[in-house]
């Protein structure tokens, strides 16, 4: 096996007295679907904070494409190929939908060399995948929820990464906007995008991921192929409360 | 596209123009002595608003970058002899400096804390000048004007014109700033400093480039201080009326475009010479301050928002 895209060895955070992860160790293959799974409070979205340089961890060494970057700030690793969409939506909202995907062309991809308008095109083709083409030229701040989930992972897109991290785009929507958001997740994943989806959804962490990995009160306590992650007795163990 | 660009410098050269007709056609110097002040806080305005307007940084530090661009004329010009425009680009350099390091110290921090930390710069920096008998200390320093340089008769007239040609550099740069990825890179470091970070925006340095600019233009605005009253204190430098006002003046202009301070600065800055001549000048910060209120509750996007709303009000009302 090659190397992995992404090596997470020993990683811990602290808040104060807290630790939200602990000795946290997990590779990523590239081209991999992988789920993160774990209950409330588990420490998910530090993990993701830590990775994507939102957070620093105090302890461990991230490694992407063979490289630590962990004490990098956090636009250098979005320069590097990692994007995230956030859990709750964080959109620009003083600007347009196309104005939000504009800035991750423009910073994300640092020397990307295209033109203002071959820009502009890019972004509404991207918009154009999540079927948000004809708003475009709406303020963000109008989105529905469910728009806004979208925008976060075109915005993600935009940046032109080589892991694509979602942060729970599917938390409150329906049935059949479930299945949409994790087709495009499919569609990107196999035009060659890493992808890590955190999900609480059961049944789309099972349909998108190749592995999974369950954390609880931060510390991974199964990882391996979906079906027998939900079948670790810890793991029902965790969700239950039990 | 470069029709635009042109525009906007043909319209300059225009305005430059009329300033110099003006020193032609007024004999009475005091409309040149009153009108400098409002140059200098429309200049003040437009600086505050590249990091305070664009990027949301609320510096309440104008007048300690004010008070240092006031100092530097004056050193450069006693140690040097430097004329006018070598002490403007000279306090123009230490501006950017300052807004450099201060940046450096300061951005880190967010809101209010960042605006606190810009406060105690101002009184650190001015306690420093006080202390530096060199350029007059606590009892300030008298400076002679050198003689008035061809093609203008009066020293006051050149300093208006001059203040005009700063104000066109000013607007200038910030219309560049607002327009380019500069300016986009800040409305997201605005609206949601993490996501633009985790957008690959270079959030420190972005601010530190809004907070250089600034901060030179700022200095630069108070390096023909000296000349213009022919004498200097720190107490009269580090006013912390220039803070208020520069913040005022953007917020009643309205922030998100270039145009907001220098319309707001026009506004205030002609109603409070009005107010001193007629009543006196306690009731500026009064006069400032109500507004400021009004304009924060009433009208958040300023006097630009509420043009933008008339004018859209008139369209439909025409177009029906
Ligand atoms: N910035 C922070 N400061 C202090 N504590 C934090 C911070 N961020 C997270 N925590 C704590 O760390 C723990 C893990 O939080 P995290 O958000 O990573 O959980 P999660 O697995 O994403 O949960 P959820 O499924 O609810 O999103 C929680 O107890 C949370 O309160
Ligand atoms: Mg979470």
């Amino acid at each position: 096996m090659s190397a992995p895209l992404l090596r997470v060895a020993g990683l811990s955070k602290r808040f104060g007295g807290f630790t939200a992860l602990d000795d946290v160790s997990v590779d990523v293959a590239q081209g991999e679907r992988f789920g993160l799974i774990g209950p409330n409070g588990s420490g998910k979205t530090t993990l993701i904070n830590c990775v994507s340089g939102a957070l620093r961890n105090d302890g461990g060494t991230i490694l992407f494409a063979g490289e630590e970057i962990s004490r990098l700030p956090a636009f250098v690793r979005t320069r590097r190929g990692i994007a995230r969409s956030f859990q709750i939506p964080r959109p620009f909202k003083s600007m347009t939908v196309l104005e939000n995907l504009l800035v991750a062309i423009d910073f994300g991809r640092a020397g990307h060399g295209l033109s203002a308008d071959a820009t502009e095109d890019e972004a509404i083709g991207i918009l154009g995948t999540m079927g948000l083409k004809d708003k475009a030229r709406i303020l963000s701040s109008q989105l529905s929820q469910v728009e806004l989930r979208k925008m976060e992972l075109a915005r993600a897109m935009a940046a032109k990464p080589k892991l694509l991290i979602s942060d729970e785009a599917m938390a409150g929507l329906s049935g059949s906007e479930i299945d949409e958001v994790l087709d495009l997740l499919i569609r990107l994943n196999e035009a060659g995008i890493t992808i890590i989806m955190i999900e609480h959804i059961m049944h789309a962490v099972m349909r998108f991921s190749q592995r999974v990995m369950c954390l609880d009160a931060g510390r991974i306590i199964a990882q391996g192929v979906p079906q027998a992650v939900m079948d670790d007795r810890r793991v029902q163990e965790a969700y239950l409360g039990a | 596209m470069s029709m635009r660009r042109h525009g906007f410098w043909i319209g300059a050269l225009c305005v430059l123009a009329l300033a110099y007709g003006l020193t032609l056609a007024i004999r009475n110097e005091y409309a040149f002595f009153a009108g400098f002040i409002i140059l200098q806080f429309i200049v003040l305005a437009t600086a505050w608003n590249i990091l305070g307007g664009y990027a949301g940084y609320v510096n309440f530090g104008t007048s300690a970058f004010f008070g240092i661009g006031v100092y530097t004329a004056i050193f450069l010009f006693k140690a040097l002899g430097a004329p006018l425009l070598v002490q403007m680009a000279g306090a123009a350099v230490m501006g950017a400096l300052l807004g450099f390091v201060t940046g450096l110290l300061t951005l880190r921090l967010h809101g209010i804390f960042f605006s606190i930390a810009t406060v105690a710069m101002t009184i650190i920096l001015e306690t420093l000048v006080i202390n530096w008998k060199y350029v007059g200390g606590a009892t300030g320093i008298q400076v002679l004007r050198p003689p008035v340089t061809e093609p203008f008769d009066s020293y006051i007239k050149m300093l208006f014109v001059i203040g005009v040609a700063l104000v066109i550099v000013a607007v200038a740069l910030s219309r560049h700033v607002q327009g380019s990825w500069i300016g986009r890179g800040l409305r997201a470091i605005r609206d949601d400093e993490t996501a633009a970070e985790c957008t690959g925006v270079p959030t420190l340095r972005l601010k530190l480039l809004a907070c250089s600019i600034s901060g030179a233009l700022m200095c630069a605005a108070g390096a023909p201080s000296a000349m213009y009253l022919q004498f200097a204190d720190t107490t009269s430098a580090f006013n912390l009326n220039y803070s208020v006002s520069a913040l005022a003046m953007s917020l009643i202009g309205g922030t998100s475009h270039w145009a907001g301070p220098v319309l707001g600065a026009i506004v205030l800055g002609v109603t409070q010479q009005a107010l001193t001549v007629t009543i006196s000048s306690e009731l500026n910060v009064l006069v400032l301050g109500v507004m400021l209120i009004l304009f924060v509750v009433g009208a958040p996007e300023g006097l630009l928002g509420l043009l933008r709303k008339g004018w859209a009000r008139l369209a439909r009302g025409g177009g029906s």
